[in-house]
């Protein structure tokens, strides 16, 4: 047994020595304000401070965005829309969007260090992972800007109008690419909420937006909690909604819209499987558990949460998990060395806590890397439940978090039945060597993405989005850009207060649902 | 790593034993008897023949090309300074297999290798000895003369004698031929012998001729007192070309007997690479796993600079285990790497960068 063969005791190599990537690049105001018109300007709300939640120690502070501050900023978008935005050529948005995609890449370090002190994530991922995907989402969809005539919608499609883009905590920047590149590249203009504890990278991609010489009034960026995502949803004169985050407040943000005429693409929870055969290559299967669940602490929509692994190879794929996941290093996610980060926040840890107390509860067998908690912030280190039942709550709700729960399977026909026996449909993962057996497997699970033979891996022309509670739309590709089309010759979609709600509200929940 | 079910009771005890004895299926060779390796025996059952070898290499588990090379990628990363990075220069140094393997060597350009190694830099003489210089079988005694009374186990603090055999580097010579290039490499004084294994056999499915001549090769390591010179087997992984039959070898020189396993003669490129060390690294892991012994790896060739070396000493940290950084069980082939850890090194004694000038040509 491995066990014990890759251990750091005292003054050994593997207690690398500190290797902090220098925060001096970085020159953070004292307060933030809203960024509307292409300026910033005072919010009306209560501002609010932004913790790193490694050390709990102040950052900045941030406006919070009342309606009339929420108002103010879809009209500006409205008028960036009549007046510019959509008069524009699509090569002449293209190249502003290509400006923006040159400054992300240059100002890259400072994005990637601000990403990892404000959300906790491990400078690695957000220099290897997170900014050089917002840079490739804008050079990807700055080329469509151009091309709209071959988005699936026929000849000369027309945007939406304004855009309200509600994102998440756990890829701050990235979900904000993900969101306005596309509208943009599409014509639409845009008002966009960060989530409260993350809201740093986009007031830094305010001030790209402002180097881009972008036209006052396309991108709008407003902060605050959630009334202030509440206030933008349900205004009346946006055309698009866009939400990635909880299914819960997915599915308050679908009640709030049904019948107004908006359209709606939802990106929610995920409980996803990760399958291993017993023909699988199994060192990169662990990797690929590993990178499926412990990448960004588990704060990963997508990410493999449950372990689905052929019996015959269970006790070898979990022993070897075990001897992978000691050698993770969490700690400083400013340590080019780190692999796990700080949880987010202290209210997602306690989620994290309760629900594998819960795990442990249900009678699941709980492992938990062995590595030293820092002091102060928020942590939770890399656990494992095995012999979980398909009705334990760890199964089944979605944890988000560095905890992974191990089930067995006998057979395709039952993993395939395991892997599809959860509300959630966002991902998937496959791992075996033989290439049929993965066609034939894939073809039948019932998941927006699925990985083959590795995990979470994303690129702007891929599509991405789910089944059933894991929400509808999809993002990225040609149908990310579709997302933000409408055919030529729609009625001008104008919402509830400028016009009557349709007389047969589309439904919404079966829409997005086939592709 | 499942073994596979002992063979029928068709295996008899001479290995001359007719291959057209048994009702094989097409695809699976006669169960011709091998020499009964140790490690393989009590891996594979008593009755070892070119069949049960077979079964068992191809049951090994597949290797995802992607992965591997992310997973390397990713090792690759790993940011080593200050303190970290002055006890890897000098691990480095403990770890190369000094080498020289020119048609052109002569006994004058030995000598200097030799000196190089006893001294790596003259101004600095806290700079730790290599582990063994590595020369063809007939300059065997010109290094064994000039290393003198610093001849010996690495672990001593002396510096061992490595020499390429059978008739490195392509091993196209008969088992004889090799056999003697060995024993008389061995006979001079050689503490390690560096072979090639026959790629020919390998790639056309002849994993027993293979086997066979490993086995034979470690015989003939043996010295009149009983003891054995140490086996390195080279695989040349660049010829393998796939990462599976890499595996697959690694396997087949464990289990014959190899005390280290060598991905390259540095005479084919690629040679070695961080993905394929990282997968020799891991079946040694697995090797462990199920027997307790540590088999060595050595990475040869194209192993130039300090920040490569260091991503090896991660990656074997990372994957092994940190006991595996001891020169009996990691080794570098390389003939500049030594140079460039050296100024490294002196950048870190002294806060100033030097040129080549400032470290000796051997």
């Amino acid at each position: 047994m491995a066990k014990d063969l890759i251990t750091a005791g005292a003054g050994s190599f593997l207690d690398y020595a500190p290797a902090p990537e220098s925060t001096s690049i970085l020159h953070l105001q004292k307060s933030y304000g809203l960024f509307i018109d292409g300026a910033f300007v005072t919010g009306h709300g209560r501002p609010f401070a932004s913790i790193s939640p490694a050390t709990e120690k102040h950052i900045a502070e941030i406006a919070t965005a009342t309606p009339k501050d929420v108002d103010t900023a879809v009209a500006a978008a409205r008028r960036a829309y009549d007046k510019t935005w959509s008069k524009l050529s699509g090569a002449d948005r293209g190249k502003y969007l290509f400006r923006i995609a040159r400054l992300v890449q240059e100002r890259a370090r400072e994005l990637a260090v601000a990403e990892s002190l404000d959300n906790g994530k491990p400078i690695k991922e957000s220099r290897d992972v997170d900014v050089p995907l917002v840079a490739a989402w804008f050079f990807y969809y700055a080329g469509w800007a151009d091309k709209l005539d071959h988005a699936g919608l026929g000849a000369n499609p027309q945007a939406l109008g304004v855009a309200a883009q509600v994102i998440p905590w756990n890829f701050p920047l990235l979900m904000l690419a993900w969101k306005i590149a596309p509208a943009l590249a599409a014509g639409n203009t845009v008002v966009l909420k960060p989530a409260e504890t993350t809201s740093l990278t986009a007031l830094l991609f305010a001030e790209i937006v402002q180097q881009a010489e972008l036209p006052n009034g396309v991108v709008n960026i407003v902060t605050g909690a959630g009334e202030t995502g509440a206030a933008l949803v349900r205004h009346p004169d946006v055309n698009k909604v866009a939400f990635t985050g909880s299914t819960a407040v997915g599915r308050e943000i679908a009640k709030a819209v049904a019948g107004t005429g908006k359209k709606v693409t939802l990106e929610l929870g995920g409980k996803a499987a990760n399958i291993v055969f017993d023909d699988a290559p199994i060192d990169q299967a662990v990797e690929g558990i590993v990178n499926g669940i412990f990448f960004n602490q588990g704060h990963v929509c997508c990410a493999g949460s449950r372990l689905l692994v052929q019996e015959s190879v269970h006790d070898d794929v979990v022993d070897r998990l075990k001897t992978r996941l000691a050698t993770l290093r969490l700690g400083d996610p400013l340590d080019k060395n780190t692999d796990i980060g700080a949880i987010n926040s202290r209210e997602q840890l306690d989620r994290i806590r309760e629900l594998s107390d819960i795990g442990e509860a249900e009678g699941a067998e709980r492992w938990t890397a062995p590595c030293v908690i820092p002091e102060n912030g928020f942590w939770f280190a890399p656990t494992i439940f095995d012999n979980v039942s398909t009705s334990s709550r760890i199964a089944r709700e979605e944890i988000f978090g560095p905890v992974l729960s191990v089930l067995t399977f006998r057979t395709p026909a039952e993993a395939i039945a395991k892997a599809n026996n959860t509300p959630y449909g966002l991902s998937a993962g496959i791992w075996s060597d033989k290439g049929s057996k993965i066609l034939a497997v894939a073809d039948k699970l019932r998941a927006g993405v699925i990985w083959a033979n590795t995990f979470n891996r994303f690129d702007p022309a891929s599509p991405f989005g789910g089944y059933k509670e894991s929400g509808y739309g999809r993002e990225g590709g040609r149908q990310g850009l579709a997302a933000y089309l409408q055919p030529a010759g729609s009625a001008k979609v104008r919402t509830s207060a400028y016009s009557q709600p349709r007389k047969t509200p589309r439904n919404v929940l079966s829409a997005g649902d086939a592709s | 790593m499942q073994s596979p079910a002992p063979s029928p009771g068709t295996a008899s005890s001479g290995a001359a034993s007719s291959g057209t004895a048994s009702p094989a299926t097409p695809t699976i060779p006669a169960a011709v008897a091998l020499a009964p390796a140790e490690r393989a025996v009590r891996m594979l059952g008593g009755d070892l023949t070119e069949r049960s070898l077979r079964l068992h290499l191809e049951g090994l588990s597949g290797v995802d090309a992607v992965g591997l090379e992310q997973r390397a990628a990713g090792l690759g990363t790993r940011s080593i300074k200050t303190t970290s990075k002055a006890w890897a220069l000098d691990k480095i140094i403990e770890l190369i297999d000094l080498t020289t393997l020119e048609g052109a060597d002569t006994p004058g350009k030995v000598r200097s290798l030799v000196a190089k190694a006893l001294t790596p830099d003259p101004s600095d003489l806290t700079a730790p000895r290599v582990a063994a210089v590595c020369v063809y079988g007939d300059m065997v005694p010109d290094a064994v003369a000039a290393l003198g009374t610093a001849h010996g186990d690495p672990d001593a603090g002396l510096v061992s004698v490595a020499a390429v055999a059978t008739a490195f580097p392509s091993g196209r010579a008969s088992l004889r031929v090799k056999l003697a290039d060995t024993a008389d490499a061995v006979s001079n004084g050689a503490d390690e012998i560096d072979m090639v294994i026959d790629r020919g056999a390998f790639l056309s499915g002849r994993y027993g001729e293979v086997f066979e001549q490993i086995v034979a090769v470690k015989e003939a390591c043996r010295r009149d007192d009983g003891s054995y010179a140490s086996l390195k087997v080279i695989l040349e992984t660049g010829e393998l070309n796939t990462y599976d039959n890499v595996r697959r070898a690694s396997w087949l020189a464990i289990l014959a007997g190899g005390d280290f396993i060598k991905t390259s003669t540095g005479k084919v490129a690629p040679a070695a690479t961080l993905p394929v060390t990282l997968l020799m690294l891991e079946v040694v892991r697995d090797w462990h796993r199920l027997t307790g012994e540590r088999v060595g790896v050595k990475p040869a060739g194209g192993i130039r600079t300090s920040k490569d070396a260091i991503k090896y000493l991660v990656t074997v940290a990372e994957t092994v285990g940190e006991q595996w950084l001891q020169p009996h069980l990691f080794r570098f082939g390389a003939s500049s790497l030594l140079n460039d850890v050296l100024l490294q090194r002196q950048k870190l004694t002294t806060g100033r960068y030097s040129g080549p000038d400032y470290v000796t040509l051997d």
